[in-house]
């Protein structure tokens, strides 16, 4: 479903990417670790067209969209909910949540979409009305994979979804990215949560300085004694 | 003595209406790409003449009239956008750039005018009855105000205006153009200051080519005053200025006219740089 072939991206002069091969197929969950600075959220901005790559080449759905504009991925399906959940702080949450429909005309479609996540998550109807910065950050998470799902992701790209969430929060966000899967969404996570991301996996790459180090099945990565050591805390 | 003060404060509130309407635009393009528009008010002196030559060939029919020139300014500010400030934004040049080309562009405006209808003076006709006409000007800007607020609160291009403001990326991640959002935000500040121009011509019954500069600053100073980057900032800013503007003239000098704009604009960044609205931002580095 997603391809990257030799993906080079640069800052400047500085080379965030060096080569990355990577492959999603339909319905799996993938997940990409690695430590900071390794080029986690470089990767997913390069698929989102965020970033432009100097050199490779990123289909998806057999379509080659390496020098497609941001809004143009996002209407083939393939949607991102960044790093930091980057809720917008002075919309309500129903106007978050609108916007994540943007591209979608029909009104009818937009508030069955918006019936179906308030279903996942409750706590955000009870909160339609306030500002999205005023939310705590498991909400706020919530609101950031809501809006994404108010697109009817064909990809979900997820970027560090535990990233400053209490333990019991994660937990019952990943439960939650398990759920969308089983309704036929397919899952790139990128975790510094290691474990986290590959207890519910299917297939995992480890990230390095730019490079792809290792890919395995997730339950392989989680006995592997390298990422052990590395990610998992021995 | 009562009923001086009454038409002052009356005086007061329709020129500051104006003054809101022109600071709505600066306020609105500032929020979204952090320029500082100086051709703004020139696009306002452009709606004043339009809605003269559109008088004067087509005869005074007010609702005309303000239709043609909107249409035309919000049209004339989305090309000015196109050629001086998108290109300079696709390259990520410096902030300072596009407030150069926008200077640019305002110099380039005026002397369009002068070029195509001379330098001098435009006396302006009667668009609007005599009697109830501050009436009528501030009824209208108010129109258009409300239905501004409308526009950025109740639809989708209105949310994604916000939206761009706050994180351009972020709103890209959603299937925002923001190019399409910014020329969206260009047409409406353009639109409100081509009414503006035509309800200054209506109410002054003069125009001329530089026009634009001292009102286009004192607008600036009102969105200042208000906090830039804030809508409601710019229209309380505005009315906030014509009456102090006016009251000044009528119990102190007329001579302290401009002085009193201006000196607003000195005590608002001495004292509370955001101004009124706006919210203190902390730069990203």
């Amino acid at each position: 479903m997603l391809k990257l072939k030799s993906i080079h991206t640069k800052y400047g002069n500085i080379e965030a990417l060096k080569g990355i091969d990577l492959n999603v197929k339909e319905g799996e969950i993938v997940t990409i670790i690695g430590g900071n600075g390794a080029g986690k959220t470089t990767t997913l901005n390069t698929i989102s067209g965020i970033l432009k790559p100097v050199a490779g080449e990123i289909h998806f759905l057999n379509k080659d969209i390496t020098q497609w504009k941001a809004d143009k991925i996002v209407a083939e399906g393939l949607i991102q909910v960044p790093e930091g959940r980057q809720v917008f702080p002075n919309l309500t949450v129903y106007e978050n949540l609108i916007l994540g429909a943007y591209l979608q005309k029909d009104k009818i479609k937009v508030s069955k979409k918006m019936e179906y996540v308030f279903d996942i998550f409750p706590r955000l109807k009870e909160r339609e009305k306030q500002l999205g910065g005023t939310l705590s950050g498991g909400e706020q998470q919530m609101l950031a994979i809501g809006r994404a799902l108010m697109a009817e992701p064909v990809l979900l790209l997820l970027d560090e979804p535990s990233l400053g969430l209490a333990p019991i929060v994660v937990q019952n966000i990943f439960k939650i990215i398990q759920d969308i899967n089983k309704t036929g969404t397919t899952i790139l996570i990128v975790e510094q949560n290691a474990h986290m991301a590959l207890s519910i996996a299917n297939r995992g790459y480890v990230i390095e300085t730019g490079k792809i180090v290792l890919e395995d099945d997730a339950k392989k990565l989680l006995t592997n004694d390298e990422v052990r050591k590395a990610y998992l805390g021995g | 003595m009562l009923s001086s003060l009454f038409q002052q404060f009356l005086n007061g509130i329709t020129v500051g209406s104006i003054y809101s309407l022109v600071a709505l635009g600066y306020t609105m393009v500032y929020g979204i790409i952090k320029l500082i528009n100086f051709a703004h008010g020139d696009i306002f002196m452009v709606g004043a003449f339009i809605g003269l030559i559109i008088s004067i060939k087509m005869g005074t029919n007010f609702t005309l009239v303000i239709f043609i020139a909107i249409v035309l300014t919000s049209f004339i500010g989305v090309l000015v956008e196109k050629i001086a400030y998108k290109p300079l934004r696709n390259r990520n040049s410096a902030r300072i750039s596009a407030l150069i080309s926008a200077i640019g562009v305002s110099i380039f405006i005026s002397n369009l005018v002068v070029l195509i209808n001379g330098p001098q003076n435009e006396s302006y006709p009667q668009l609007l009855p005599n009697n109830i006409l501050q009436i009528l000007i501030i009824l209208i800007s108010i129109g258009l105000m409300y239905g501004l607020y409308y526009i950025v609160h109740n639809t989708k291009v209105g949310i994604a205006m916000r939206a761009v403001s706050f994180n351009v990326n972020t709103a890209r991640l959603m299937g925002i153009n923001p190019d399409m959002v910014i020329s969206f935000t260009f047409a409406i500040g353009s639109l409100l200051a081509g009414a503006a121009g035509v309800l200054v011509g209506t109410y002054y019954r003069a125009v001329d080519p530089f026009m634009g500069m001292m009102f286009g600053l004192k607008a600036f100073v009102a969105a200042v005053l208000g906090g830039i980057g804030s809508i409601p900032g710019a229209m309380v800013g505005g009315l906030i200025l014509g009456l102090t503007e006016v009251l000044g003239v009528a119990f102190v000098s007329s001579s302290f006219r401009d002085a009193i704009a201006f000196g607003i604009l000195i005590i608002i960044l001495i004292v509370k740089p955001t101004g009124l609205f706006g919210k203190k931002t902390k730069e990203k580095v």
